[in-house]
């Protein structure tokens, strides 16, 4: 085992320590989530979505698709090869739907 | 009453005997029969745009159109870079025979009769096209590209088909 000087140990500890600060301050911002769509589903929304954050939508798929809110707080147009986003003001568990094909549906939570 | 029997009787018969016998089907004859079927709801599209006025079968037709033409641009664009020339057969000259007459039929009527009509035989259609894809044309692909796009096809018809049967039970 090789033996690091002090100073360098303690120089290792602050970069480190320091590479973590950028990680936690962005936790405080909003954040953008993609969420692909292509043949005929909506991907896995990923965790950790917060109020503020937004979602965008990449809609891969050969159709037009939206991105409807079962309880009507966005309806998000996706025409192929474009992309749509909605940024979320509230917490709590979001059903969304496509009102073209509503056999296509999804869920998230959005943390406060 | 009478004019629903006979369109869902005649896409009965043809259903069972336009696919009868195409489990052997090669990739030129599925993409003929697929693209073709695609067509068929397409120009069935057209001609309820042209004559409903009622909302509800116009958003249908619109969504028939608009989906149906962008599968079949993926299935042409898909046999041009494989190289593959799609190939007419018994199958997809029974379907073209059949579109014609049920065409026809749908040209002498109006208003809501001509709203039920469609919608029923979009009903039927996408039942006997979605029984063939699972059965039939699907389990026969060869190339994975074409099947992955029948399959995707397959799943968006499905949907279509419970669109036009809960519209069924708004126009009848």
């Amino acid at each position: 085992m090789s033996v690091v000087p002090l100073s360098r140990r303690a120089l290792l500890v602050v970069v480190v320590g320091t590479s973590f600060l950028p990680v936690l301050a962005a936790r405080a911002e909003a954040r953008t989530h993609v969420i692909v769509v292509d043949k005929m589903k909506f991907g896995s929304a990923p965790d950790g979505i917060r109020v503020g954050d937004t979602v965008v939508w990449a809609n891969h798929d050969l159709f037009r698709h939206t991105a409807t809110a079962r309880d009507k707080s966005f309806d998000v147009d996706l025409k192929p090869n474009e992309e749509g986003r909605v940024t979320l003001i509230k917490p709590g568990r979001i059903d969304v739907y496509c009102r073209f094909h509503p056999g296509m549906t999804a869920t998230f939570i959005v943390g406060p | 009453m009478l004019k629903k029997s006979f369109l869902v009787g005649l896409f009965a018969i043809v259903g069972s005997t336009a696919f009868a016998h195409e489990a052997k089907a090669s990739d030129p004859q599925i993409a003929h029969i697929a693209y073709t079927a695609g067509q068929i709801d397409v120009a069935a599209a057209k001609l309820a745009l042209a004559k409903t006025t009622n909302p509800d079968v116009r958003a249908f037709a619109e969504l028939m159109a608009r989906d149906h033409a962008a599968v079949n641009d993926q299935a042409l664009a898909l046999v041009k870079r494989l190289e593959v020339t799609p190939e007419a057969n018994a199958t997809s000259d029974a379907l073209t025979t059949q579109a014609s007459k049920i065409e026809a039929h749908l040209k002498t009527l109006s208003g809501a009769a001509f709203d039920r009509a469609y919608v029923e035989n979009e009903v039927a259609y996408h039942r006997t096209v979605n029984e063939a894809l699972r059965k039939e044309l699907i389990p026969s692909a060869h190339n994975g590209e074409l099947k992955s796009l029948l399959e995707t096809g397959l799943t968006l018809f499905q949907e279509h088909q419970a669109h036009a049967e809960h519209l069924a039970q708004m126009v009848k």
